[in-house]
């Protein structure tokens, strides 16, 4: 008899649609769906996916509880051995629906899980709640990740003890666990040295806990004396996007100037983010932007003053590196030109 | 980004709707939006009610720009 296995994927792999299908609530089918079947391979018959649920993107994140609950019953009925959940790469919200339910499933019903996602994916946040694999940040790397979630799952199943994270593909999370070195400390922390010493590439064996955050700044005292900037992840750009900010992975943002403009209108502007449906963007990009309101504000003298310039790009699959780079220079430009305070918006 | 922002010393405040992402970002002032396509608007509604949601939204980031906070602090609408 073959371990049973309950599999979540996303609508996207479940070739229902894109982003115009990440509104689909969950739904259940029988045996593997797509990604699925790399696994069942990689498992030649000792284990197997009795059932799949796949649910829109969009759809988890906004109804978490309710997708949760019907996840969660299905589970319960299908009484699996274990519940996997991906592999999600670098997509946020996939990524972050596949920790979470995975996260539920277990606390809730006591069964094993595992999912996969890139480490810079924000559903990685719970790594030292939920077993995950360490991915690449594209699907390009799925070839790669179903063999090692596969191997993973099965020493799950059959009870078997796991080895270091460095050894089994997990990421780290928190637990130690002792394993015998083939090289003496002495040795090998010479060699770390000399690696050091000549610039090349090194693993610490150490790393240190990393706590980037940042204290909140003072708040505003007085609003009508304010000059406010917009910025958003969300793509929002002057129609045609004159810079070709990538619709996804984007390697520089945009700098706008909205003198003078009161709305922006589907004459004028649309998004470039291809990570959401850009339907109702493209019709009214004051839904990401809202530089309407705040015009609205400006003349009524709630605020002092609409910055001239807003600063965009695509929050698409982009590195944490990048992001952080285009804020850091951004903002360098808003204390010059004497910002007070900045709305972000994020689809 | 809503981290450098504030880093350069800049009060910022992330009007999102997966409010657990913008935490795990850092963002230390946080305003809830509407859907992920269209955070701030909702094209269910006509153009007037959709403004008046907006405006509600807006100003609510507003109120959180002038209040002090210490900690991570979503401000729900």
């Amino acid at each position: 008899m073959s371990y049973r296995v309950v599999h979540y994927i996303n609508q996207f792999f479940a070739q229902i649609g894109g982003e115009e299908m990440a509104h689909v609530a969950p739904e259940l089918r029988e045996g593997f769906v797509g990604p699925g079947m790399a696994l069942s391979q990689a498992w030649k018959g000792e284990a197997e996916i009795v059932k799949t649920v796949v649910c829109g993107d969009s759809y988890f994140a906004e109804h978490e509880k309710e997708a949760k609950a019907q996840i969660l019953e299905w589970v319960k009925a299908e009484k699996p051995d274990m519940f996997i959940a991906g592999p999600a790469f670098n997509a946020g919200r996939y990524g972050y629906a596949c920790a979470n339910i995975c996260a539920a499933v277990q606390e809730e019903l006591g069964i094993p899980v595992l999912t996969g996602m890139y480490e810079e994916n924000p559903g990685a946040d719970l790594k030292n709640k939920v077993l995950m694999v360490a991915t690449a940040n594209s699907a390009a790397g799925m070839r790669k990740a179903a063999p090692v979630m596969a191997k993973l799952a099965l020493k799950i199943m059959k009870g078997e003890k796991l080895g270091a994270s460095c050894e089994e593909g997990y990421m780290p999370n928190g637990i130690r666990v002792n394993f015998f070195e083939k090289e003496r400390g002495a040795k090998r922390a010479v060699d770390m040295l000399v690696k050091k010493l000549n610039g090349k590439p090194f693993v610490t064996e150490y790393p240190m806990p990393s706590f980037d955050r940042v204290a909140p700044n003072k708040a505003i005292k007085d609003l009508s004396k304010a000059t406010i900037a917009l910025c958003t992840s969300g793509g929002i750009v002057p129609k045609g996007n004159p810079d070709h900010i990538e619709s996804s992975s984007a390697s520089h943002y945009g700098e706008y100037c909205i003198a003078g403009v009161d709305d922006l209108t589907a004459d004028t502007y649309e998004t470039a983010h291809g990570g959401y449906d850009p339907v109702y963007a493209n019709a009214d990009a004051d839904r990401v932007l809202p530089v309407d309101i705040m015009r609205e504000f400006e003349r009524e003298g709630k605020i002092g003053k609409l910055h001239d310039y807003f600063y965009t790009t695509v929050g698409n699959g982009t590195a944490v590196a990048s992001a952080k780079g285009f804020a850091a220079e951004y903002a360098q430009k808003l204390l010059a030109a004497g910002v007070d305070a900045v709305i972000m918006t994020s689809t | 980004m809503v981290k450098e922002i504030e880093r350069a010393g800049i009060p910022v405040v992330h009007m999102c709707t997966v409010t657990p992402i913008s935490m795990t970002v850092g963002a230390n002032r946080i305003v809830p939006t509407i859907a992920i396509p269209h955070p701030l608007g909702n094209p269910a509604l006509t153009l007037e009610e959709e403004k008046a949601i907006r405006r509600k939204l807006v100003s609510r980031a507003l109120e959180a720009l002038t209040t002090e906070v210490e900690d991570q602090t979503i401000f729900e609408v």
